[in-house]
C-alpha cells in the first residue's frame, strides 16, 4: 500500500503521521492527519464530514482504501484493532453493562495479558485517579452521565495507549455536567504524555480541549492550525459560523476589499490579491435612517430577514446589500422597532474588521 | 366489546382450555400416586429429562455459534443457509426421522462410516435419541440466540476489540454475558420442544423402555392398553410444561 505521498512525507520517529482515504460509495475522506507526542487535535467539522470515519480508521475499526499509518514510527496498516496501540472513548462510552465500573477498566489490561488481581489493581488506581473510587464496584447503568464519561476515559487509558482516541467525548453530557467534565477533561489529556485526537462538532470543546484543530468538510481538510488562530482567520463559512464571525471572500486592493458577490469593504489592513473580511456580529451599528454624521466607511442598506434571542442579546439576520449578522441589545432592538422585513442601515468601523490572505 | 369478535375468541380459548380440564378430570387421582411411583413411569421419565437435557447441551455447544455465524458475519449463500437450519420447524418430525436413519442409519450416507470405522451404531439407541431431538429442537434455539443477537450492539465488541480482545475473548466476555437471556430463554424453548419429541424419536430409535423410550412415547404406548397410567404420565408432562411456563414468563408473559 504504497503511495507517491509515502515517498514525500518524512517518517516521524514520534508521534502520528498518518494519511487516511476511505471511500464509501460516493463518500470519500482524504485527510492527512500528524501530531507530536503529548499534542491534543481536534477533528472539527459539521455532521457527514467524516470525522468519525477518520476516527475509525485510526482505531482500525474502518479498513483504509489507501494511505498509511504510522505511531511513533511503527507502520500500523496492517494491524487489527485488538493490536494496535490505541485507545478509545465512544461518543455513547459503550461500557459493558454487565461488569461493574472497575472491571471495565480492567478488561483492557487483562487482555493486555495482565493477571486478573493485577488489572484490578490498576484499574482502581486509575478509577481513583479520576475521582471515582467510590464508584468502583458499580454497574454503568448505576452511574451519572458525567461518572460513566470519566469511567470510559479511564478504561480507555488503561491499555496504556499511545493514540488517544475520543468520539464526541462531552456530545451525550447535559450542559451543567457538561462545563465539568470538560474541565476535567482538559486535565486529564493535559497529562496524556501521548497523541490524543478527538472528534467533535462543538467548537467550544474543540478549543478548549485541543492544542490543534483540523477542520473538515466533505471529507477533506479545509483548515488547520491553533484554536485561536482559526478563530479569527476562518477560511470557510461554516468555521465562520461556529466562531460566530461574518466572513467574506473577495479581492484586495490597498485598504478596500472587493466582495466577489456584493459591495467593498473598507479595511485597515493593506493587502493586495485574494482575502477574506471578517468581523463579528457586535461590531455592527444598525440605523433606521441612513445616518448622516457617522465616520463608518462600511454603510449598507439591508432589510432584517430574522431575530432570535441571544442570551441577553438579540441577533439580527440581515439580508441585502451585505448579507450579515449583527448583534445588538434588547433595548436597542425595541429603540429601533425591528422586526423581520424592517429595512436598516448597517454600518461597521474599518478598525473593527480583520482581512487576511485568502 | 363487539361481538363478532367476541364469541370466536370465547371458543377459541375453550378449544385450548376444554382438553386440559378433560384431563383434570379424568384423571385417576385416586391411584395416580401408585401409577407414578411404578418403574416403567420413572424409568421413562429420567430417560426423557436426561436425552431433553443433553438435547438442549449438544444445541447450546453448536447452535449459539451457529447464531453468531448467522448474526455477526457475511457468506455468499447466508439466506439459504438460514433457511435451512429453520426447516425442521417446519418439517414433519417424521420426516426428520427418516432423514436421520438415512444419515446415520446402519446403512446410512455417515452412518454405514461409522459402523465400519468406528464400531458405532446411533439408531435404536439412547444416543439416536439425543440426536433426534436435537434435530427438532436446536432451530428454537438458533432462531432465538440469533435474534437476540441481532437486537445486541455490535459496537460493544467493537468496543472490546480496540481494548486488546480478540473477536473471540470478545464474544466470550461481552457479546454472551449480553445476550445471555436470550440464550437462557432458546434453551428452555429447545428443551421443552426436546422433552415432546415423539414421530424423529419413535422413527430413529425406536421404542425400547430404558433405552429410548421417552415420556410421549411411553404415553402413547399406555393408551392401547393401560389409560390410566397413559393419564397420569400426561399430567406429568403437563406439569413440566406449565414450568416451561414459568420459567419463561417474564419474557413471554409480560410481552403484552
Amino acid at each position: 500500500m504504497t503511495d507517491l505521498d509515502d515517498t514525500t512525507t518524512g517518517v516521524l520517529a514520534e508521534g502520528l503521521d498518518a494519511r487516511l482515504v476511505v471511500q464509501r460509495g460516493t463518500f470519500r475522506l482524504d485527510i492527512t492527519l500528524t501530531a507530536a507526542p503529548g499534542e491534543v487535535v481536534a477533528l472539527l467539522g459539521p455532521n457527514g464530514a467524516g470525522k468519525t470515519t477518520a476516527l475509525r480508521a485510526l482505531a482500525g475499526l474502518t479498513p483504509l482504501t489507501s494511505g498509511h499509518l504510522r505511531l511513533d514510527g511503527t507502520p500500523l496498516d496492517a494491524t487489527p484493532p485488538e493490536s494496535r496501540p490505541v485507545g478509545v472513548v465512544f461518543q455513547d462510552y459503550l461500557l459493558f453493562p454487565h461488569l461493574t465500573a472497575l472491571d471495565n477498566v480492567a478488561f483492557g489490561p487483562r487482555c493486555r495479558g495482565a493477571g486478573k488481581a493485577e488489572a484490578r489493581a490498576q484499574a482502581a488506581d486509575w478509577l481513583d485517579r479520576m475521582g471515582l473510587a467510590d464508584h468502583a464496584g458499580a454497574k454503568p447503568r448505576r452511574l451519572s452521565g458525567g461518572q460513566a464519561q470519566r469511567v470510559a476515559v479511564a478504561r480507555a487509558l488503561a491499555t496504556r495507549p499511545r493514540l488517544l482516541l475520543l468520539d464526541e467525548p462531552l456530545a451525550a453530557l447535559d450542559a451543567r455536567t457538561r462545563l465539568e467534565v470538560r474541565a476535567q477533561l482538559r486535565r486529564h489529556l493535559a497529562e496524556f504524555e501521548a497523541v490524543a485526537v478527538l472528534v467533535t462538532h462543538d467548537p467550544l470543546d474543540a478549543m478548549v480541549l485541543a492544542d490543534r484543530l483540523v477542520v473538515i468538510e466533505h471529507g477533506h481538510v479545509v483548515q488547520e492550525g491553533t484554536p485561536s488562530h482559526i478563530a479569527r482567520h476562518p477560511r470557510t463559512d461554516y468555521i465562520a459560523r461556529l466562531v460566530g464571525l461574518n466572513l467574506y471572500r473577495g479581492r484586495a486592493e490597498g485598504h478596500t476589499v472587493r466582495l466577489d458577490a456584493g459591495p467593498a469593504i473598507t479595511t485597515t489592513e493593506e493587502l493586495s490579491g485574494p482575502a477574506f473580511v471578517a468581523f463579528p456580529p457586535g461590531a455592527v451599528t444598525l440605523y433606521r435612517e441612513r445616518p448622516s454624521g457617522s465616520s463608518a466607511r462600511n454603510l449598507w442598506r439591508c432589510e432584517v430577514a430574522g431575530l432570535e434571542t441571544h442570551g441577553d442579546q438579540i441577533r439580527a439576520d440581515l439580508t441585502g446589500a451585505l448579507a450579515l449578522t449583527a448583534d445588538l441589545t434588547t433595548v436597542a432592538a425595541a429603540e429601533l422597532d425591528l422586526h423581520p422585513g424592517a429595512p436598516v442601515w448597517a454600518a461597521v468601523k474599518a478598525t473593527q474588521t480583520h482581512a487576511y490572505p485568502a | 366489546m363487539p361481538v363478532p369478535l367476541l364469541v370466536p375468541a370465547l371458543i377459541g380459548l375453550a378449544f385450548l382450555l376444554l382438553p386440559l380440564i378433560a384431563l383434570l378430570v379424568r384423571a385417576p387421582w385416586r391411584s395416580l400416586p401408585e401409577q407414578l411411583t411404578s418403574a416403567e413411569v420413572w424409568e421413562a421419565l429420567r430417560l426423557s429429562l436426561v436425552c431433553a437435557t443433553a438435547a438442549t447441551g449438544l444445541s447450546l455447544v453448536v447452535g449459539v455459534p451457529l447464531a453468531w455465524l448467522l448474526a455477526r458475519t457475511r457468506f455468499p449463500g447466508r439466506g439459504l443457509v438460514r433457511a435451512l437450519v429453520t426447516l425442521p420447524l417446519v418439517l414433519p418430525p417424521v420426516v426428520g426421522g427418516v432423514a436421520l436413519l438415512l444419515a446415520f442409519g446402519r446403512n446410512g450416507v455417515i452412518g454405514q462410516w461409522l459402523d465400519s470405522w468406528f464400531g458405532i451404531t446411533l439408531p435404536f439407541t439412547t444416543t439416536g435419541v439425543v440426536l433426534a431431538e436435537t434435530f427438532v429442537a436446536m432451530p428454537f434455539l438458533v432462531i432465538s440466540v440469533e435474534g437476540t443477537l441481532r437486537a445486541a450492539d455490535p459496537r460493544y465488541e467493537e468496543a472490546a476489540t480496540t481494548l486488546g480482545a480478540s473477536r473471540f475473548t470478545a464474544f466470550r466476555r461481552v457479546t454472551l454475558p449480553l445476550i445471555a437471556p436470550g440464550i437462557a430463554a432458546g434453551a428452555v424453548l429447545a428443551w421443552a420442544r426436546a422433552l415432546g419429541e415423539f414421530g424423529a424419536t419413535i422413527t430413529f430409535a425406536g421404542n425400547f423402555p430404558g433405552r429410548t423410550q421417552t415420556m410421549p412415547l411411553a404415553v402413547y404406548l399406555a393408551l392401547q392398553n393401560d389409560p390410566a397410567a397413559a393419564i397420569a404420565l400426561s399430567l406429568v408432562l403437563l406439569a413440566v410444561s406449565i414450568a416451561v411456563l414459568a420459567a419463561l414468563r417474564d419474557r413471554w408473559m409480560t410481552a403484552s
